[in-house]
C-alpha cells in the first residue's frame, strides 16, 4: 500500500461520506425500531437482502443513467422505457420475451442517440419527447390498461427467485455493474465517454467519434432502463401502467448522491452503487417508521440537499 | 426603417415562429370548430391555457440564465394547496389550525370577505415568490447545480402540498371562480364595477376572457419591467457566459436569487389560478410532474434556448398555447382517444426537432460543440 491509495482523491471524498450515511441511517433506524417494538430488523441479513431485491431495478436503471449523465446528457425517456419493454416483453412471452423487452430499451436508446448526437437537439427535451411518444405508443396498444399478459417463467425466476438464498435479482444487479465499471475503467469507450463529459469539442478534436460514442451512451441506458422493466415485470408476475414512474427522479437523484458531476464528465460507479443503496435504505426507514408520503417527500429532498451541501458544492465562476 | 424591422425579426426568430404557429393552429381551430370565434369557446381556452402559460413563463427565467427549475410544478401545486384553505371567501373567515405529530396548534382566524380574498391572494403569491427564493439561495449560497437543487426542492414542496392536502379538498370562494374563469362581462358583473358590466362604452370589451387579460397584464407589469432591470440584464448575460457577466461586475448572485424568486413568483400564479379554476386544493404528484416538463417544452416551442442567453418569457406563453391548442384539435377531430397520447408525443418531438434545422448551416462541425 502506498500513501498515495491513503489521500482522499476529490472523487472518494463523496462515496466516503455517502457510506457514513448509510451507516447513521442504519443506526437510526435500529435505534427506532429497538425503541417501539424492540427488535432489529434492519441489521437482520433476511430484511437487507429483501430491500436490496427491490433496490436492484433501481440499481439497473441508475447504472445506465449515469452513463448518459456522464457524457453530460440526461434521459427523461427512462419510465416509459421501462414500462415499454416491460409490456412488449409480457405480450410477445415465451423464449422471446426478454430479447424482445432488451430490444425496445436499444431502439429506445439508439432514437434518443440520433436526436441528442446527430440532430443536435438537447437531451433535455428530446428524451422528454421521446417518452411522451412511448407513453402514447403504449396507451395505443394496451388500451390505457393493465395489459392481461403475465411475465413468463424465466422473467420471475430472474426477478423473484433466490439461488443459495440469495435473490437473483441482485445477480443481475451485480453482472450489471460489472459491465459498467469495466466499461468506464478498462475500455477505451470509458475513456471517451469522460473526456465527452469534459469537453466535447476537446474530445472531438482529439480524434473521438463524439457522436457514435453518445449514440451508444444512450442505447445502453435505454438497455439498462429496459432490463430493469423486464425484471419489475417478473418481480410484480405482470406489467401495468406507470410502472416505472417512480424511478426516473430516485436514479437522477442517487447518481448525483454518489458524487457524479450533473454536468458531466467527473463520477464513478462505486458513487452510484452507494447512492442506490442509500436511498433504498431510507425509504425503508421511513416506511418502518409510517412516516406519511408528505413526510417522506420533504425528508427524501432534504437529504438530497443535505447531501450536496456537504460535498456536491460547485466553484464559483469567476473568470 | 425596414431594415431594423427585419433586423428584429431575425434576432427573435424562434418567438415570430411560435406566434405565427399559434395563430395558424388557433384560426384553423376556430374555424373548425362549430362554435368557433365565439366568446364561450374563447373563455373555455383561456382557462386551460392560462396555468400552463404562467408555468412556462417560470420556466423561462432560469433557462435564460442556462439553469434549469424543476420544482415549478410543486411550487404551482403547494400553492393551490394553501389557497384551498386562504380564499374560502367564508363570511366569518376561516379557522386556520395546524395538526402535527399529534399536537393540535390554532393559527387564529384567516380573514373573510373581500379584503380577506385580496389578503389570501396575496399571501398565497407570496409563498410561491418565496419557495423561489429558497431555490435561489440553495443554488447561489449553497452552489448546487439548479436541476439539482430544484429537484430536492421540488420534493420538500411537494411534501408540504400533500401535508395540506392528503386528499384533494377544500373550497374556494364562488364569486371568486366565477369573476377570474369567465369573460370581462361577468368580471364586472361580479364584482360590481362600470354599472355591474352594462356600461355602453363597456359592451365592445365585454366578450374578452378575464384569463387572456390577465395573460397580458401579468407580463406586462411584472416580466417587462424585470426584463429592462440591471438583474433582468444579468439573468440574460449569465446565460450569455457567466464569467464575462462577473468580470463586467454584473450583480450574479443577485440576479440568480431574483431569477429564481420570479419563477416562484410565476409558478404560484398558475397554481393560484389552478385552485380558483378547479375550487379545490389537490396534491397531485403526477400532475405537478407534468407541468414541469411541458413547461420546459413550452420553453424550447417559444424560442428560448436551453443553453441560455436568448428567449423571453412572451415566446414562451406562446409555447405553451401551441401545446395546448394541439390538444384542442383532439376534440373537434374525431381522434380515437387511445390515440392521442401518441399524436400529443409525436406532435411534441416534432415541435423540438425543428430546431435541429439550423444544422444544415453549420458549416464547421466545431460550431455543434457549444
Amino acid at each position: 500500500m502506498t500513501a498515495a491509495s491513503f489521500s482522499l482523491s476529490r472523487d472518494d471524498r463523496p462515496i466516503l461520506i455517502a457510506a457514513a450515511f448509510i451507516v447513521v441511517i442504519l443506526v437510526a433506524g435500529t435505534v427506532y425500531t429497538f425503541a417501539r417494538f424492540g427488535s432489529a430488523p434492519l441489521l437482520s441479513p433476511a430484511y437487507l437482502l429483501q430491500q436490496l431485491q427491490i433496490g436492484a431495478f433501481l440499481g439497473i436503471v441508475s447504472a445506465g443513467m449515469m452513463i448518459v449523465i456522464l457524457i453530460a446528457q440526461i434521459d427523461l425517456s427512462v419510465p416509459w422505457t421501462l414500462a415499454a419493454a416491460a409490456m412488449m416483453a409480457t405480450s410477445v412471452g415465451g423464449p422471446l420475451a426478454i430479447p424482445v423487452g432488451l430490444g425496445v430499451g436499444v431502439l429506445v436508446g439508439l432514437v434518443n442517440g440520433v436526436g441528442v448526437a446527430y440532430l443536435r437537439v438537447p437531451s433535455m427535451i428530446f428524451t422528454l419527447g421521446v417518452n411522451a411518444v412511448m407513453r402514447g405508443l403504449m396507451v395505443a396498444h394496451t388500451g390505457g390498461y393493465a395489459p392481461q399478459t403475465g411475465a413468463t417463467d424465466l422473467m420471475r425466476m430472474l426477478a423473484g427467485d433466490r439461488t443459495l438464498g440469495i435473490p437473483n435479482a441482485l445477480f443481475v444487479w451485480a453482472a450489471v455493474s460489472v459491465l459498467v465499471v469495466v466499461i468506464l475503467q478498462r475500455m477505451s469507450l470509458g475513456r471517451y465517454i469522460y473526456a465527452i463529459g469534459n469537453k466535447e469539442a476537446a474530445a472531438y478534436l482529439a480524434g473521438v467519434n463524439t457522436r457514435r460514442v453518445t449514440v451508444v451512451c444512450f442505447v445502453l441506458c435505454g438497455l439498462a432502463a429496459a432490463l430493469a422493466g423486464v425484471l419489475l415485470a417478473g418481480y410484480s408476475t405482470k406489467a401495468y401502467q406507470g410502472m416505472g414512474d417512480a424511478y426516473l427522479l430516485p436514479s437522477i437523484a442517487a447518481v448525483v448522491i454518489g458524487g457524479t458531476n450533473i454536468l458531466g464528465g467527473r463520477g464513478r460507479y462505486l458513487g452510484t452503487l452507494i447512492g442506490v443503496v442509500l436511498i433504498v435504505l431510507l425509504n425503508s426507514v421511513l416506511s418502518i417508521m409510517e412516516m406519511p408520503e408528505a413526510g417522506r417527500q420533504v425528508i427524501y429532498g432534504l437529504v438530497i440537499i443535505f447531501m450536496l451541501l456537504v460535498y456536491g458544492r460547485g466553484e464559483r465562476v469567476t473568470s | 426603417m425596414l431594415d431594423d424591422i427585419a433586423i428584429r425579426i431575425r434576432q427573435n426568430i424562434g418567438l415570430v415562429t411560435a406566434i405565427l404557429l399559434f395563430c395558424a393552429l388557433y384560426i384553423f381551430y376556430n374555424a373548425a370548430h362549430p362554435r368557433g370565434f365565439s366568446s364561450a369557446v374563447l373563455v373555455q381556452n383561456g382557462d386551460e391555457i392560462f396555468a400552463l402559460a404562467m408555468l412556462a413563463m417560470a420556466q423561462t427565467v432560469p433557462v435564460l440564465m442556462s439553469g434549469l427549475d424543476l420544482s415549478v410544478g410543486a411550487v404551482m401545486t403547494m400553492v393551490g394547496c394553501f389557497a384551498s384553505y386562504l380564499l374560502t371567501g367564508a363570511a366569518g373567515g376561516a379557522p386556520l389550525h395546524l395538526d402535527m405529530f399529534g399536537v393540535h396548534l390554532g393559527l387564529g382566524t384567516f380573514p373573510g370577505g373581500v379584503s380577506g380574498i385580496l389578503l389570501g391572494i396575496a399571501v398565497c403569491l407570496a409563498i410561491g415568490a418565496a419557495a423561489g427564493f429558497i431555490n435561489g439561495c440553495v443554488v447561489v449560497y449553497g452552489r448546487i447545480q439548479p436541476i439539482i437543487a430544484t429537484l430536492a426542492t421540488g420534493a420538500v414542496y411537494i411534501g408540504i402540498a400533500l401535508f395540506l392536502r392528503p386528499t384533494p379538498g377544500g373550497k374556494i370562494d364562488v364569486d371568486l371562480n366565477w369573476a377570474l374563469t369567465n369573460s370581462l362581462g361577468d368580471f364586472a358583473s361580479t364584482v360590481h364595477i362600470f354599472d355591474d358590466g352594462a356600461a355602453a362604452w363597456f359592451a365592445p370589451f365585454a366578450w374578452i376572457p378575464v384569463p387572456f387579460v390577465l395573460l397580458v397584464l401579468i407580463p406586462l407589469l411584472v416580466w417587462v419591467p424585470f426584463r429592462r432591470s440591471v438583474l433582468g440584464r444579468a439573468v440574460y448575460a449569465i446565460g450569455s457566459a457567466e464569467g464575462a457577466a462577473y468580470m463586467s461586475g454584473l450583480p450574479i448572485e443577485r440576479a440568480k436569487i431574483a431569477a429564481f424568486t420570479l419563477a416562484g413568483f410565476f409558478a404560484g400564479c398558475g397554481g393560484l389560478f389552478l385552485a380558483i379554476q378547479t375550487s379545490s386544493g389537490n396534491a397531485d404528484i403526477p400532475q405537478a410532474g407534468a407541468y414541469t416538463l411541458n413547461s420546459i417544452a413550452s420553453v424550447v416551442i417559444g424560442g428560448t434556448s436551453l443553453l441560455g442567453g436568448t428567449g423571453s418569457a412572451i415566446g414562451s406563453i406562446f409555447g405553451a398555447m401551441v401545446l395546448r391548442v394541439i390538444s384542442f384539435f383532439f376534440r373537434i377531430f374525431d381522434i380515437a382517444p387511445l390515440l392521442q397520447p401518441l399524436f400529443e408525443g409525436v406532435i411534441l418531438l416534432a415541435a423540438v426537432s425543428i430546431g435541429a434545422l439550423g444544422m444544415l448551416r453549420v458549416k464547421n462541425t466545431l460550431e455543434l460543440f457549444r
